[in-house]
């Protein structure tokens, strides 16, 4: 192997993957070892996959992805905190040829956003929405978020989250999951290659849905990381993940084609 | 000459929403302004020319339903009166930095608070001063007629598409109600999306083929260019300021007092100038049909022509007084009259405060 350059290596005919192509070429903004990378990644290799380039609508929250439309290579709207799914309602019922999506975080879509999500959820809004659940506030430096889990640690909350005085982590999925307006709902994660096989698995078919006008809406949440508001390494941070997240916020399919699992 | 009715000014605002050519109204009700979305519903836009309605959850996702429309080119407009304006400030300042076009009619009621839900023209601050945080105006329209909640419509798509801005129609819960006959305008056609992309190229519709793709946002990081962003918007202020004030003079070509006064207050003013004028006091109404931009240039020219004072007609504690204050600088004499909380003055109330604050004050 020693006597082989990297260019010889580097063909056509021994390509096995290439840069998403409806990636943008700007830099992450994301701290290394996030999962919001690989989460947009895999979005837009879908929507390149189902031939929606040119007919998708995305819509950015406000949080660590509120730049996402810097990295999306499709149309994106920035929408103000919490109102993604009312800002992609319009969008959908006004073009309903198009394919549109939101791309939200737990503070955005499990606190501010509530009534937005479970509203779009409840009329069944022929859109996707995808929700990174970090269980924190990344962007404005660690605070407790809906999502914290009990007892966890956040700059809101020093000595762990009190579920007493501060309520307790919200299952906003298993939530959405009860409306009739929901046609798939599904958590996944994307820390391991394995994970995010699954998880692409399960946005394209979130995405297809709407392509085929299934009625009603495609809910995918991604249990993800934030290694630098939870103060560890990253691969410290997703074995955390695993052992203290995925208990509480357990993986799979919650609904399918309309029908709870 | 165009269809006659007899409507409510909320009717009218609404069927003119569909003459217009909207793609979609997205609203919640509220006293005094219910009727639009009642109008609406009852009336089957989709049917007539596909124009989406649509009940939202609340004034909060109303005003964002706009953003993401209006985002993408299409003619958007709702409705509300003053508490669910107030929830939609938030939106409105996005809309400003984002530029994006829509209508927002606010039927103002008493307030503050959840105030009540009689006649009010106590939103003027908001309206015209920003309402929302951060560096922006918006064009204020003031129909004093239910014959104008329908006019104006198409003129607010017109101001909204061309500075790519909310326009809002600032109406009250007196001419919301009311009845009057109305000459509608015929059908608009609503725009293909083809015509849409082609007039609108910002739009965020889905990228165009070999095109690069469109972001729609308010928000820049980096300190300087948000200031270059800014400059551009007050450029584009400037331009308004310039070019589309309106109003209206009655009676003021003799006229020694002038009443400044908008929406229903002109419409009350109306009567007192009569009244006055059978006693043999010379006075006219300066009707500003848009509160911003102010007619500035209007005021002025009337100081400069001699009118002894000025009295400012507003069902609210005084604020479009401070406007008329600024403009006439102190070179004579200007006054509030206005009753508020919901209560409408009377036409003689409004005479016997000329004589006392301008005339005898």
């Amino acid at each position: 192997m020693s006597d082989i350059a990297i260019v010889d290596i580097i063909k056509p005919e021994n390509l096995v993957y290439e840069k998403t192509k409806l990636m943008t070429d700007k830099t992450l903004s994301y701290c290394p070892g996030c999962g919001h990378g690989t989460a947009h990644r895999l979005m837009m290799e879908v929507v390149g996959e189902l031939g929606q380039e040119n007919d998708t609508v995305g819509v950015a929250p406000v949080g660590c992805s509120v730049l996402a439309y810097e990295f999306m290579n499709v149309d994106m709207q920035e929408a103000a905190h919490g109102r993604a799914p009312a800002v992609a309602t319009a969008i959908k019922r006004l073009w309903p040829g198009k394919m549109v999506f939101t791309y939200q975080g737990d503070g955005d879509l499990a606190a501010i956003g509530t009534a937005e999500t479970i509203h779009a959820c409840n009329r069944g809004e022929q859109i996707v929405i995808v929700f990174i659940n970090n269980g924190i506030y990344g962007m404005t430096g660690g605070q407790m978020a809906p999502t914290t889990l009990p007892q966890m640690k956040t700059s809101t909350s020093p000595y762990g989250r009190d579920i007493q005085t501060m309520g307790n982590p919200l299952k906003i999925t298993e939530l959405v999951a009860q409306l009739p307006g929901t046609y798939y709902v599904t958590r996944q994660s994307v820390q391991s290659p394995a994970a995010a096989r699954k998880a692409k698995r399960a946005i394209k078919k979130a995405f297809q849905n709407q392509l085929d006008g299934k009625p009603g809406l495609s809910f995918v949440e991604i249990v993800s990381n934030c290694n630098s508001g939870w103060k560890m390494e990253p691969v410290q941070s997703n074995e955390w993940m695993e052992e203290n997240m995925f208990p509480y916020y357990q993986l799979g399919d919650i609904k399918v084609d309309g029908k709870l699992l | 000459m165009g269809e006659l009715r007899l409507m409510k000014g909320n009717e009218a605002l609404a069927e003119a929403a569909i003459r217009a050519g909207t793609d979609g109204y997205f609203g919640y009700p509220i006293t005094p302004q219910s009727e639009v979305i009642e109008y609406l519903m009852a009336e089957k836009p989709h049917e007539r020319t596909g124009m989406v309605v649509l009940q939202a959850e609340s004034e909060v996702a109303s005003i964002n339903m706009l953003y993401g429309g209006g985002g993408t080119g299409k003619k958007v407009m709702t409705s509300s009166s003053s508490p669910g304006i107030s929830l939609m400030q938030e939106g409105l300042s996005y809309m400003a930095g984002g530029e994006i076009p829509c209508i927002v009619a606010n039927i103002v009621r008493g307030g503050p608070g959840l105030g009540d839900i009689q006649p009010a023209q106590s939103d003027y601050f908001q309206s015209v001063k920003g309402g929302g945080h951060g560096d922006y105006r918006l064009p204020v329209l003031a129909p004093a007629s239910v014959q104008e909640m329908s006019d104006f419509v198409p003129i607010a798509y017109e101001l909204a598409f061309k500075y790519r801005t909310p326009v809002l129609i600032v109406s009250d819960g007196l001419i919301g109600q009311m009845m009057e006959k109305v000459e509608l305008f015929d059908q608009m056609p609503r725009l293909t999306d083809e015509e849409i992309n082609e007039k609108y190229p910002w739009g965020t519709n889905g990228k165009p083929k070999g095109q690069e793709r469109r972001i729609l946002t308010s928000l820049d990081l980096d300190p300087h260019k948000l200031e270059k962003h800014n400059f551009k918007l007050q450029e584009k202020y400037r331009t308004i300021e310039e070019n589309e004030v309106q109003y209206e003079l009655i009676d003021c070509e003799d006229a020694e007092y002038i009443i400044v006064a908008y929406g229903s207050s002109a419409r009350i003013s109306q009567k007192a100038v009569q009244l006055a004028r059978e006693e043999g006091i010379k006075v006219g109404i300066l009707r500003p049909i848009t509160l911003w931009p102010f007619p500035k240039n209007a005021i002025d020219e009337l100081v400069v022509g001699g009118v002894k004072g000025f009295l400012s007609v507003e069902m609210s504690a005084g604020q479009m007084v401070e406007d008329v204050k600024l403009t006439v600088r102190e070179r004579t004499k200007v006054d509030h009259f206005g009753r508020y909380g919901g209560v409408i003055h009377s036409p003689e109330e409004v005479l016997e405060a000329l004589k006392s604050k301008i005339i005898g004050g």
